[in-house]
């Protein structure tokens, strides 16, 4: 190793990124807004042909950008330490922008909707075939009927081992809440991984 | 929530009667890179930091490579650039890259992998907002 391991300083500090997943319209926006210090929005270009004729409206000639807002959020932890949240974009057509997004991040929180559960499938496809640390939050919406977690989880699909949270999107107290349950996750994950290496050494 | 950060974005103004035919003030995005759109310098994520060099300032720089060399005198990650010049990511990551290139910029040097101190004491400062 090259010897990275220092401990951030104010002179020399650590972005650290949490990726905020889930269907359009779940949440994510309020989500991340309820904890941001900053304007939650920014911006992608992207050179797509795949957006010709669904949002060109301008009739303008060979017109190949298309404008993706996606959600941002910045934290700061102390003088040493930022934390970023990112907010994938809803639509399934920008689905190539998730690997940028999501290298190198710490983990990621799928926000459910329990009116529209099946929205969350391709985040959660997602973070499972990429053995990125997540949890799932089950944003309450006003009106929307409760449900168990345990019968969340059974329409979800997870196993015991994915943390499922209850929270609202609009509630800073309860966004602090999921984004802890999040650093706990990575926590467990990260012993998992050592003693299974440290088995996996015995033999 | 205020305005959406498009690239040159302007609110038309009365005083401007130039832009009263025009229904699409808004800039091509990649205009700002000559039409560039792939970046010299791999690896750029949208929360890396950069830093730039004092002596930056004094270089003959224009426009959003003048305002990103003046923003990360302290570390600025992409995204905060992104939002700061109201360009989107793609353009910032190619015009950050060439100011790597050119030696402007540097990337702030990031652990290889968090520390459990590290990830202990994020989950605490959270806690503690």
């Amino acid at each position: 190793m090259s010897g990275r391991s220092r401990e951030p300083s104010a002179a020399h500090p650590v972005a650290v990124k949490i990726v905020i997943s889930g269907g359009f319209g779940v949440g994510k926006t309020t989500f991340v807004g309820a904890i941001s210090e900053i304007e939650p929005l920014v911006t992608e270009a992207e050179l797509t042909e795949k957006s010709i004729g669904i949002d060109d409206t301008s009739a303008v000639s060979g017109k190949t950008t298309t404008t993706v807002a996606l959600d941002f959020g910045r934290i700061t932890l102390d003088d040493a330490l930022l934390l970023y949240l990112f907010g994938t974009p809803g639509q399934d057509r920008f689905a190539f922008l998730w690997d940028d997004l999501v290298d190198g991040a710490l983990g990621s929180i799928v926000l459910v909707d329990t009116r529209r559960i099946e929205d969350s499938f391709p985040a959660i496809d997602y973070f499972e075939e990429h053995e990125i640390p997540f949890i799932i939050g089950v944003n309450r919406f006003g009106g929307a009927q409760r449900f168990q977690l345990e019968e969340v989880r059974d329409a979800l699909g997870v196993g015991a081992g994915v943390p499922l949270v209850e929270c609202d999107a609009r509630d800073r107290e309860s966004v602090k809440n999921v984004l802890v349950s999040l650093t706990e996750e990575v926590l467990v994950k990260r012993t998992e991984k050592a003693n299974r290496e440290r088995a996996g050494s015995a033999w | 929530m205020s305005s959406f950060p498009y690239a040159g974005g302007q609110p038309p103004t009365t005083s401007s009667p130039a832009q009263d035919d025009d229904e699409d003030p808004v800039v091509r995005p990649f205009m700002l890179t000559n039409g560039r759109t792939q970046p010299l310098h791999d690896g750029l994520r949208i929360e890396t930091l950069l830093r730039a060099a004092p002596a930056a300032l004094s270089a003959p720089l224009r426009f959003e490579s003048r305002r990103i060399v003046e923003l990360a005198q302290a570390p600025m990650s992409v995204a905060d650039l992104s939002v700061a010049l109201r360009v989107p990511l793609g353009v910032v990551r190619v015009i950050v890259a060439d100011l790597i290139t050119q030696g402007f910029l540097s990337v702030e040097d990031q652990p290889a992998e968090l520390s459990t101190s590290l990830i202990e004491r994020i989950r605490d400062r959270v806690r503690a907002l």
